[in-house]
């Protein structure tokens, strides 16, 4: 039944990568929630609850290497239009946690929705670019369809409120479409919008969102309020020097100064345990990740596989420059998990689910002829 | 390479997949030299500034909602109090640190450290409460060796005061400190280790109303750990204030009237379902639970032969004997098994098969029709009615007037009684119904099992006309800036299973039950208002091996029977519904009655019915 060429073609290079990662990340919330008895205990074991969510996401991954990605080409409407359902269902009946509506309760477990989407933009992206690339690059008038496939889901997020997540699928949905290359006077006109769009954008942003920005500008302005986390971040990630405080001997972590310390800035925990060496051996190892997903784009014989593939590895990239930049205070704060080892079942399983579709397209590259 | 005008190959993406490597490559470039920078060059800088740690966050616990009754008077507050706690990690050595502050406050160093242990572990930078609630003395004390207590600090916390010890107490409830199980379990995520939680009543049924928002605070301490400066401050924003639909007054009067006594006593308006008093006796203090009460003092009431804990308005169940007859009434009108005019010659008992059963009134009634058999209370009129109708059709009505299932009350604990069915029994016992067990059941006794709330949730359903209220406690939720949160509702459970003409007819026996010379209830009546009411007298039948422990004075106690009264005024247009049980107080009438009467005198006389005044 199973082709033995897809045995000998899997990528154990890619899941011993994604497994590593994963496993830094189930010790390294250990670390954050034993040191801070809230988090352990208001919220169970919360290792425990990641190492189960990793069991699974394991699963998710295998699932999506098993049938031929080429079904995600035909089947990237009804996913699509599945996922945008989702997103709507969470505005209406969506759980409400600290102010915005972004889960969805399952009974036992809950869901983001909008961590789907960033799946689904990529699959419905690549099929309608597969099918007209060329070398002068996409018009405008080509263009408007992956528009407002973006603008939709970038709306809903941005209802929620998720700042950080509706960035993410803009620059996910931007890195595809440069990729597969726009034309020239349609890229720069494109590129004034957005400009012109952000400076208008500030008006909208709440309270607290300009204040991050601010404050992420000028963090000294502010010590004490709104910059506190940002110097929390910087103090826990510098005092880790070259060789760290070692496992579970970090002190910022310990006295609970940094926000979302198990989520958002698992980073600095991270690197204040582990020094710039660990901090240093984690980066390299999310550029091997994001090289090897290139990789699998250039050795994709057909433009879906490879559009598919960039635009996965795009959403893993992005999601891990913006977390990092974030902990290492270069940008200012929003709630981007890092993939694989921040807290938190939904990113997990769907960045599994993505590199999942990375080996399934790595594996068939034999399937196809040139 | 494929030049042609629209077509690319895979060479083209591979160069575009180039393009964005690079790009890629040097985001992460950027990102290692940031680490580098912050960590190399800046690193030691941070580091001193991490050793020093001399900024934390400290969390503000919220002030819990207070409670008040329909009124607005307030009758639970908080109170402020001192509190001990330790910063392990600042104590360096707690355990040297905890001993001497055990030795200077003349207490068990054990139980002291047992807390650190148990909460976070002696590494933590999070203070451990050890004391609540410490008296002026323990402060100065500890204040005046500060030096000598490194890590030690004294906070003021607030503490919950019922305003009236055991009034109410168990409608209130009581609070207890959150244990590491709830906290594990989540269902308490705004909760820590050290906060206190509703465990029993409103304060547990409304316990996510209470608890605020937690605020925060930033503060500088010194090198022992101890506070110097506050720099930032948010404050806690307090929970949400609750608003009974307890009288206070009329619960204070019922809880006189129980006084010495071992039962329960409760008042509701029959239009709404709101619970007007609510008193069980005895009841306990549940200041004791905050203060910290002694292991002897828990086991003394838990172990009381007369169960203080329990909520005998709600928990308790009792064979509701006469009482019962108003549905035995009901089910005979309805099923069409007797009319009005239907009468039964009582001659004091009635032979059944090889037994005999007899009446209350050795003598005997006489000629009795349903209205007559109700006032008096005649249990051959009802041996008869309930033979007519077969235990499985009087189960079927007692279903739907709201026994043997709970009524919903919104606190904890709530027992559900027994309706017998010759199903159950079969299933229970393994041995068929007989004949004879119809006759008990008709008339309260045998296997039937209610507790008050559910006769009250009757009697209340019977005064205004059929519809059964899920009896409420609670009527209104308020912000502390007095805004609206929530409005219980009354909420309709359903109607009775009785015709207007018939509910009528059960009204007038009830009348005539207090308002009748002949009838069981006179002692009830009131002069001016038409008070209708049922009285109950249950026969207690314990089991020799329980009687045998026992002291002989208790044995009679326990021998006598439980009174019940359940009733509601004024007749025509009724404003209250009582039901009052008392345990082995004997005759309903007698000790039921009184207490029954007096609640509904205060209650309408404070609300000025007219015809009270003198």
């Amino acid at each position: 039944m199973i082709d033995r060429r897809l045995i000998e073609h899997f990528d154990w290079v890619l899941l011993s990568l994604t497994l590593v990662l994963g496993g830094i990340g189930i010790l390294t919330i250990y670390s954050a929630a034993n040191a801070n008895v809230d988090i352990a205990g208001a919220k169970g074991l919360v290792h425990l609850k990641q190492s189960y969510w990793f069991a699974i996401g394991t699963g998710v991954m295998i699932l999506m290497a098993l049938f031929s990605y080429r079904w995600l080409n035909r089947l990237a409407l009804p996913i699509y239009v599945f996922s945008i359902g989702l997103l709507v269902a969470v505005l209406f009946v969506g759980k409400e946690v600290s102010g915005s509506q972004r889960w969805l309760d399952l009974g036992p477990v809950s869901f983001q929705p909008s961590e789907l989407v960033k799946v689904s933009i990529v699959i419905i992206l690549a099929r309608y670019f597969s099918r007209g690339a060329s070398e002068e690059g996409f018009s405008l008038i080509e263009l408007w369809k992956p528009l407002i496939w973006t603008l939709i889901p970038f709306a809903l997020i941005v209802k929620q409120p998720d700042l950080g997540t509706s960035l993410i699928v803009l620059l996910i949905a931007g890195s595809v479409c440069m990729f597969v290359k726009i034309e020239r006077r349609t890229l720069i006109g494109l590129t004034g919008v957005v400009i012109a769009g952000s400076a208008g954008a500030w008006f909208f942003l709440k309270g607290y969102q300009k204040q991050r920005i601010l404050t992420f500008l000028d963090p000294q302005g502010d010590p004490l309020g709104a910059g506190y986390h940002i110097i929390q971040s910087k103090i826990a990630v510098g005092s880790g020097l070259l060789f760290g405080k070692g496992f579970l001997k970090g002190t910022q972590n310990a006295l609970s100064f940094l926000p979302e310390q198990h989520t958002d800035f698992i980073f600095s925990v991270l690197a204040e345990e582990w020094g710039f060496l660990g901090a240093a051996a984690i980066i390299l190892l999310y550029v091997l990740v994001v090289i090897w997903g290139l990789a699998i784009a250039a050795r994709s014989k057909e433009p879906f596989g490879t559009i598919l593939a960039v635009g996965l590895t795009s959403m893993i990239f992005w999601q891990t420059f913006i977390n990092l930049a974030m902990a290492l205070a270069l940008l200012p704060v929003v709630g981007v998990p890092l993939p694989l080892i921040s807290y938190g079942g939904s990113s997990m399983l769907v960045s599994m689910g993505a590199i999942g579709i990375l080996l399934n397209i790595s594996m068939r590259r034999f399937l196809f002829k040139e | 390479m494929g030049s042609y005008l629209h077509t690319v190959d895979s060479d083209w993406y591979r160069q575009r997949v180039s393009g964005v490597l690079i790009c890629i490559l040097a985001a992460f470039l950027i990102l290692l030299v940031r680490l580098y920078y912050l960590q190399i060059i800046e690193g030691p800088e941070f580091r001193r500034r991490s050793q020093n740690n001399c900024v934390r966050l400290r969390s503000i616990p919220p002030p819990r909602g207070l409670i008040f009754d329909r009124n607005g008077v307030l009758v639970v507050e908080n109170r402020p109090c001192f509190n001990i706690s330790i910063v392990p990690r600042d104590a360096k050595d707690p355990k040297v640190v905890v001993h001497k502050l055990a030795e200077l406050l003349d207490i068990s160093h054990e139980t002291l450290f047992a807390r650190i242990d148990e909460v976070v572990g002696i590494r933590s930078f999070k203070p451990v409460l050890l004391r609540r609630d410490v008296s002026r003395d323990v402060v100065a004390i500890t204040e005046a060796h500060k030096l000598d207590l490194p890590g030690i600090m004294i906070s003021v916390g607030s503490t919950r005061h019922y305003l009236n010890g055991k009034q109410a107490s168990h409608v209130l409830g009581y609070l207890g400190e959150i244990s590491g199980e709830e906290l594990k379990k989540g269902s308490f995520p705004d909760n820590r280790s050290g906060d206190f939680i509703g465990k029993f009543g409103v304060e547990k049924a409304y316990e996510p109303f209470f608890f605020g928002k937690r605020g925060e605070q930033q503060i500088e301490v010194n090198a022992l750990g101890q506070l110097s400066r506050i720099l930032r401050t948010e404050e806690a924003i307090p929970g949400n204030n609750i608003h009974l639909t307890l009288d206070i007054e009329l619960q204070r009067k019922a809880e006189a009237l129980l006084s010495g006594k071992v039962g329960t006593a409760l008042a509701m308006d029959p239009s709404n379902g709101h619970i007007l008093a609510m008193a069980s006796s005895p009841a306990f203090d549940p200041n004791a639970f905050v203060e910290g009460m002694t292991y002897e003092s828990w086991n003394d009431l838990a172990s009381n032969e007369f169960r203080p804990m329990e909520n005998k308005a709600i928990q308790g169940q009792y064979p509701p004997a006469s009482t019962y007859k108003i549905v035995t009434a009901m089910a005979g009108l309805e099923e069409g098994v007797i009319t009005e005019d239907f009468k039964v010659f009582c001659p004091g008992y009635l032979r059944y098969g090889n037994r005999t059963f007899r009446c209350w009134k050795r003598g005997g009634h006489g000629f009795m029709n349903i209205i007559d058999g109700l006032a008096q209370s005649c249990d051959v009129f009802f041996y008869q009615l309930g033979d007519k109708l077969g235990v499985d059709r009087l189960a079927r009505y007692a279903k739907l007037c709201g026994l043997g299932l709970p009524t919903g009350v919104n606190l904890d604990k709530e027992a559900k009684g027994l309706v017998p069915t010759s199903g159950w029994k079969l299933g229970r016992m393994g041995v068929p119904w007989q004949g004879g067990e119809t006759l008990s059941v008709a008339i309260g006794q045998s296997f039937d099992l209610v507790t008050p709330i559910q006769m009250l949730s009757l009697i209340s359903a019977v005064a205004n006309g059929g519809t059964r209220f899920k009896p409420l406690v609670v009527s209104r939720i308020e912000s502390s800036g007095g805004s609206l949160v929530k409005k219980e509702e009354p909420v309709p459970m359903g109607r009775l299973p009785a015709s207007k003409k018939t509910l009528q007819m059960i009204k007038r026996g009830l009348i005539d039950v207090v308002n009748k010379r002949t009838g069981t209830g006179w002692i009830a009546r009131i002069p001016g208002i038409a008070v209708a009411g049922k009285t109950g007298t249950a026969q207690v039948v314990r089991m020799q091996e329980d009687n045998k422990e026992k002291s002989e004075e208790s044995i009679l106690l326990h021998h006598r029977d439980h009174a019940w009264f359940i009733a509601f005024a004024p007749s025509e247009e009724p404003k209250v519904a009582v039901a009052v049980l008392i345990e082995h107080g004997g005759h309903g009438s007698t000790a039921a009655g009184p207490i029954a009467r007096e609640m509904i005198k205060t209650y309408l006389g404070n609300y000025g019915i007219e015809g009270l005044r003198n």
